[in-house]
């Protein structure tokens, strides 16, 4: 019997080379963010422990409740600078160079594919986009790593998930995942991997397999991964230009998956999820009736440069609509720089919007973007949990960037055909890409 | 062990952020976050917990975000054991590293809210005495079962005849 990808990854980092039902395994990187990793600094010094397994391989990233919305937030940015400092840290990163961590981590090259990663944050699982086994843990998980370089797993299960067709208009991988937990639910993939694979996956950006592989973990997966492809060792070479060589780790055809699912797409619309779990997936045309309070586009799941093209295509010579409040987060330094180069800034600056630092601040109601009692926001975000992003009797839904920025123009929710009539280029060529995808 | 308490009934997907807030966050302190415990579905719960009471929940308990500070909140304002259905997979080992007890349990939408219940779970016994009924749990599989003993996984990581390490 062959094995997954993510069981060559786990057989190569296990401490004793064995894929057990339990796997001790070496990590190539450990990290977490300005809420998690204070708690696991707090349980490394509880431990006494007095040494770090690498200083090199080790990330803090000031990313949540910053730049520091108080004096809490303050104070736990300083416990990790001073860890950094203490322990000579490398990859300790505030305000000024940081930006949401599942962003800025694989612009910094810091995840390659067969990388084992663990992550004190539920959205690590992004980096399997690249063909790294990467996982969320908690914070002591985290503590001990930073001791030991290394962490315990279950062996897991993979449902391989094969998507073909002609890729619709103005439909991104936020909607594909978006569908795919629709369709397996919120425990759908529970303890599982997620491979995604097909035609689609093959056709689409390394943007858009980042925010796939980060909503793996709304249908209850373990991680999400994608087989690195050309696509992978374009995206890995540009940023970590010293690399060599990069592994193409696949999975063997005679693999064992728990499961296989197949999805044609071609008759999709954007998906758009409703309150208060990302499975209560409707087609935005179904949603029209939804008046806007708010929008959000930004988060590690859609704070990227292609992500903030797309909205930006929508918004063009367009303004938002008045009384409604926007907000636009680019995900990096990198990103807004390239945002500001290339235009986009100014178009949602002349639409209205409000243009916010690199941080995470409204998705998980930490800052910059509160919902009061009965408000309603659409947000490219990746939870529409009860007070996810403030007041329990807010409302929050989950669409791609064009459909938020669509719907910013009308105040309620709005399929991007209805405010652009011709299909941009990017799209139109994406759609004459069809041939090729369904073959 | 035996841990024996009044149960507290939860549905099932209860999330991390209706365990803890998000903009609780920023604290680490046991006391205070169990304090803000399940506040965005019922404000009252904190009030209504006593100390070595049970949460009994459905289906993919603790599912959402990674924070920890979920299962510290609830081991914080006096929670001695969860019993779900299922768990979701990273509160799962939260809960292991930091030493909460939990039992998957698939008949736990049986077990009804405000009963007392007796669990031993070095047995795998959940006794609901109101029905007369007993469930037997499955055991925790050797290598979790170790951590589990040592207490959590620093004291796990620390023990110098871990072989596994």
């Amino acid at each position: 019997m062959g094995l997954t990808l993510i069981e060559k990854i786990f057989k190569k980092k296990s401490v004793n080379k064995k894929l057990n039902d339990f796997i001790y395994a070496k990590v190539d990187f450990c990290f977490g963010n300005d809420i998690t990793a204070p708690l696991a600094v707090k349980e490394f010094e509880k431990a006494k422990f007095n040494s770090v397994y690498n200083s090199k391989k080790i990330g803090f990233f000031c990313d949540h409740f910053v730049p520091a919305r108080d004096l809490k937030a303050a104070n736990n940015v300083k416990t990790l600078k001073n860890f950094a400092k203490k322990f000579k840290i490398k990859h300790f990163y505030d305000t000024n160079i940081c930006g949401i961590e599942h962003v800025f981590l694989p612009e910094q090259g810091l995840a390659k594919p067969g990388d084992l990663i663990i992550g004190a944050d539920s959205h690590s699982c992004t980096y399997g986009a690249l063909g790294a086994a990467s996982f969320g843990v908690g914070s002591t998980d985290l503590a001990a790593a930073i001791k030991e370089g290394a962490c315990w797993f279950k062996r897991p299960e993979t449902i391989k998930l094969s998507y073909s067709g002609k890729l619709p208009d103005w439909f991104s991988g936020k909607d594909l995942i978006l569908y795919t937990i629709g369709k397996i639910g919120v425990s759908g993939a529970l303890y599982k991997v997620m491979e995604f694979s097909g035609p689609v996956i093959k056709a689409l950006k390394i943007e858009d397999r980042f925010t796939i592989c980060n909503m793996a973990i709304e249908a209850g997966a373990k991680t999400g991964i994608i087989e690195p492809d050309k696509k992978t060792v374009k995206y890995i070479k540009k940023v970590a230009p010293g690399i060599k060589n990069v592994p193409l780790l696949k999975s063997d055809k005679d693999a064992n998956y728990s499961e296989v699912i197949e999805f044609d797409i071609s008759s999709l619309k954007p998906q758009v999820a409703c309150p208060h779990l990302p499975s209560n997936v409707a087609e935005v045309d179904k949603l029209k009736s939804i008046k806007l309070d708010q929008v959000v586009i930004g988060s590690c799941t859609n704070g990227r440069l292609k992500d903030l093209a797309q909205a930006a295509k929508v918004l063009k010579n367009k303004t938002i609509k008045k009384g409604l409040r926007a907000i636009v987060i680019p995900g990096s330094r990198k990103v807004y720089l390239e945002a500001v180069k290339k235009g986009y800034i100014k178009i949602f600056h002349a639409a209205g919007f409000m243009v916010s630092p690199p941080t995470c601040g409204p998705c998980l109601g930490g800052h910059t973007g509160i919902l009061d009692k009965g408000e309603v926001a659409l947000a490219t975000t990746n939870r529409n949990f009860i007070g996810r992003m403030g007041d329990p009797a807010s409302l929050v839904y989950l669409s791609n960037p064009a459909v938020a920025a669509a719907s910013s123009i009308t105040g309620r929710i709005t399929h991007p055909a209805e405010i652009v009539k011709k299909v941009p280029m990017d799209e139109r060529r994406r759609t004459k890409g069809r041939g090729r995808l369904s073959s | 062990m035996i841990i024996k308490g009044k149960v507290h009934k939860l549905g099932k997907d209860i999330n991390t952020d209706d365990i803890i807030a998000a903009k609780y966050l920023d604290s680490q302190d046991p006391e205070f976050l169990g304090s803000r415990c399940m506040e965005n579905i019922d404000s009252q719960f904190f009030k209504k917990v006593k100390k070595g009471d049970i949460i009994v929940a459905g289906e993919n308990f603790g599912c959402g975000s990674s924070r920890e500070h979920a299962p510290v909140a609830i081991k914080g304002c006096g929670i001695s054991l969860v019993i779900a259905a299922s768990f979701a997979r990273i509160f799962f080992r939260n809960a292991i590293n930091i030493g909460l007890p939990i039992i998957e349990l698939a008949q736990a939408e049986e077990i009804r809210d405000g009963v007392v219940i007796v669990a031993d779970l070095a047995k795998g016994v959940i006794n609901d005495k109101t029905k007369n009924k007993i469930y037997y749990t499955k055991s925790f599989p050797p290598f979790l079962e170790k951590i589990i003993k040592k207490g959590g996984l620093i004291n796990w990581i620390r023990d110098k005849n871990n072989k596994v390490r």
